[in-house]
């Protein structure tokens, strides 16, 4: 029941007063402010616009700042993709001066540089994912297995520390241990090898790249897969048990098939983000001496488009990659709903 | 309740050592930094530091911490992630807030514009353009403004709200309550974990930004700390030259970036112990699909 304020008590002006009494349930009446907060909520579809805003105005006005972000620094830079097809002048127009129509994507197709940053930007990714997928659900299945509370949370704080540092944190990191003075050289010559300069060698990126990669991520990575393994009822593992499986077919049987929404889910999402390989990473760890390996499509636009000033041409670069990138998750996401029924949306 | 068997006897042994040699060899670099960091020159670059320090003295974060830039670098670090911070986490409460109504019109389409730009978004040059033509460059907002919502954590958030129960929000509706009212007086403080969460995870994340710093600010004295390890690591004195010439990384003494590498994340690992749980959860209600 409605308190009506004080100043409501012998006049009841809201409309909304005098007709829910008589248990009118469908819409209030026009100029009802007060009781309609919170929703939408409890409400029929199919109202129109007009009366959605007279009802609602308080909570749409919440979203106007939030939606100018989403609008000025989401959606304009999209629309501002159009420089690809147009000639930017740096300092000018927004979206461009005139139209050249695909003489910049031509222009990077024939580009020898573009297809050896796209192969490494392939190469990188593909190893990337190959390591960091799997490593997390191998880390997580040993952490179920662990009874020692103290040791499973120890292996658990532990390993997500390096989620937590910034990437220049990281970067640096990386440096001093493949540097000339590091620990692997001291191992190095503690085995009577010469030492090895890693990060000035294209043939050493690779290793390095994956292996940080692999040492920041694999522990944050198992925390939905921990999360997913403490909702598969336990029941299961005693049916298991009943029909004499041993502990390896219940984790095939039981654990794996329990954790597969999530493991799909995840892999669409490292899917669609393959081609975006750790961008500022790369731009800490690169150097020119390991360019033939290292850099990747983001750091050749970068550097074409930020440090030479060819907006344009970048801009073309980074709208194919884009768009592979989104056809890449669209993909992977189709995919998956019609073999699995796991899907993202 | 359950029957171990030899094998699975074995197999934990196994499991536990194999454990810690994650643990180890997550906490080695840290181990390594710090001990470099109270070495003498001369013993880091005679390959002599591994667990413990050699030549041991407090010189290199005397010298670091006299260096004026490195402060003034240091307090824009805390300046900007205390006011982008405190933006992103009332963008963020007042459009989760919206989007949690499920019988809102427009509703869908108000979650499509937030979760379209997971999947695709504009890339680096047109961003650039776009705030070099705001005139945003060398100023605050041009590291506030284009993240000002993560949609990963407006997602966190609105199921939180969802989770909520309705009848309280619908209570303060019958007594008068406007939509303004009941988001202050009764959802957020009911809602304090999650903002914590979300508080933390903005934090943190604009804590280690460095990228849009070295993108948009031109003179040294505006940049994050980030960027001035960046620049430190890179052997780069200032300016936007992207070419980290490890040559010249090399004229850069390693104790001076070891000693700069842990004063950086200090502030980090020392909140570190108290905040992880507030991420676990955060990321596993974010995984809640909705």
């Amino acid at each position: 029941m409605r308190k009506p304020a004080d100043g409501d008590l012998k006049t009841p002006v809201a409309g909304g007063l005098s007709e829910a009494p008589r248990g009118d349930l469908r819409e209030p009446a026009a100029g009802d402010r007060t009781g309609t907060v919170g929703g939408g909520a409890r409400r029929a579809p199919g109202r129109t616009w007009r009366q959605a805003l007279r009802r609602d105005w308080q909570l749409y006005s919440l979203a106007v700042l939030p939606l100018m972000f989403f609008l000025v620094f989401r959606y304009l830079p999209m629309l501002g993709n159009v420089i690809a097809f147009r000639r930017y002048e740096p300092g000018g127009d927004l979206f461009g001066e005139r139209w050249v129509g695909l003489r910049y994507f031509e222009m990077f197709l024939a580009d020898p540089t573009f297809w050896q940053v796209f192969t490494n930007t392939v190469v990188l990714g593909g190893l990337t994912l190959l390591f960091c997928f799997p490593l997390p659900i191998v880390l997580a299945l040993l952490l179920n297995e662990v009874r020692t509370r103290w040791l499973k949370g120890l292996v658990q704080t532990v390993s997500y520390l390096p989620h937590f540092l910034s990437i220049v944190v990281v970067a640096g990191l990386v440096l001093q241990t493949v540097s000339v003075d590091g620990v692997i050289n001291q191992g190095l010559r503690a085995a009577g090898e010469d030492p090895v300069a890693f990060i000035q060698e294209a043939g050493w990126f690779r290793t390095i790249y994956v292996s940080s990669e692999v040492w920041q991520t694999v522990g944050w990575g198992t925390i939905l897969y921990l999360a997913a393994l403490t909702t598969i009822d336990h029941d299961l593992y005693d049916q298991a048990k009943v029909d004499g499986a041993n502990r390896w077919r219940q984790t095939w049987h039981v654990t794996l098939p329990g954790i597969r929404p999530t493991m799909i889910t995840l892999l669409i999402l490292n899917i669609g983000t393959f081609l975006a390989v750790g961008f500022e990473k790369v731009l800490l760890l690169y150097n020119p001496l390991t360019f033939t390996t290292a850099d990747v499509v983001s750091t050749y636009l970068y550097r074409v488009g930020i440090v030479s000033g060819s907006f344009s041409y970048a801009t073309a670069i980074g709208l194919f990659e884009a768009l592979i990138g989104l056809a890449l998750v669209l993909g992977a996401n189709t995919l998956s709903r019609r073999t699995t029924g796991t899907s993202l949306w | 309740m359950v029957t171990v068997t030899r094998g699975y006897r074995a197999f934990q042994a196994v499991n536990a050592v194999a454990l810690a040699g994650v643990v180890l060899v997550t906490l080695f670099p840290f181990v390594n930094i710090v001990a470099r960091s109270f070495s003498g020159e001369q013993e880091i670059r005679a390959g002599q530091v591994t667990f413990w320090p050699k030549g041991f003295n407090l010189t290199t974060y005397e010298r670091v911490m006299s260096d004026a830039l490195f402060w003034t670098n240091y307090r824009n670090t805390v300046v900007y992630t205390v006011v982008a911070t405190a933006i992103a986490l009332v963008l963020t409460t007042c459009y989760a807030y919206v989007l949690s109504k499920k019988n809102l019109k427009g509703r869908g389409l108000l979650v499509g514009i937030a979760v379209f730009t997971m999947f695709f978004n504009g890339g680096l040059i047109p961003n650039y353009v776009l705030v070099s033509t705001l005139g945003l460059r060398n100023s605050l907002w041009a590291i506030v403004l284009p993240n000002a919502i993560s949609v990963f954590n407006l997602l966190v958030m609105k199921a939180f709200f969802e989770s909520l129960p309705s009848e309280l929000e619908e209570a303060a509706a019958v007594d008068g309550s406007g939509t303004y009212g009941t988001l202050l007086r009764i959802v957020l403080p009911l809602s304090k974990a999650v903002l914590a969460t979300m508080l933390l995870f903005y934090a943190v994340s604009f804590w280690n930004s460095w990228f849009a710093g070295f993108l948009y600010m031109d003179r040294q004295e505006l940049f994050p700390v980030t960027v001035y390890l960046r620049n430190l690591i890179a052997g780069a004195t200032a300016g936007t030259d992207n070419t980290a010439s490890s040559e010249a990384a090399l004229q850069i003494a390693a104790s001076i970036q070891a000693v700069t590498i842990v004063l950086t994340m200090l502030p980090i690992m020392l909140v570190y112990p108290f905040i992880q749980r507030f991420f676990v959860s955060g990321v596993t209600l974010g995984a809640v699909k909705g």
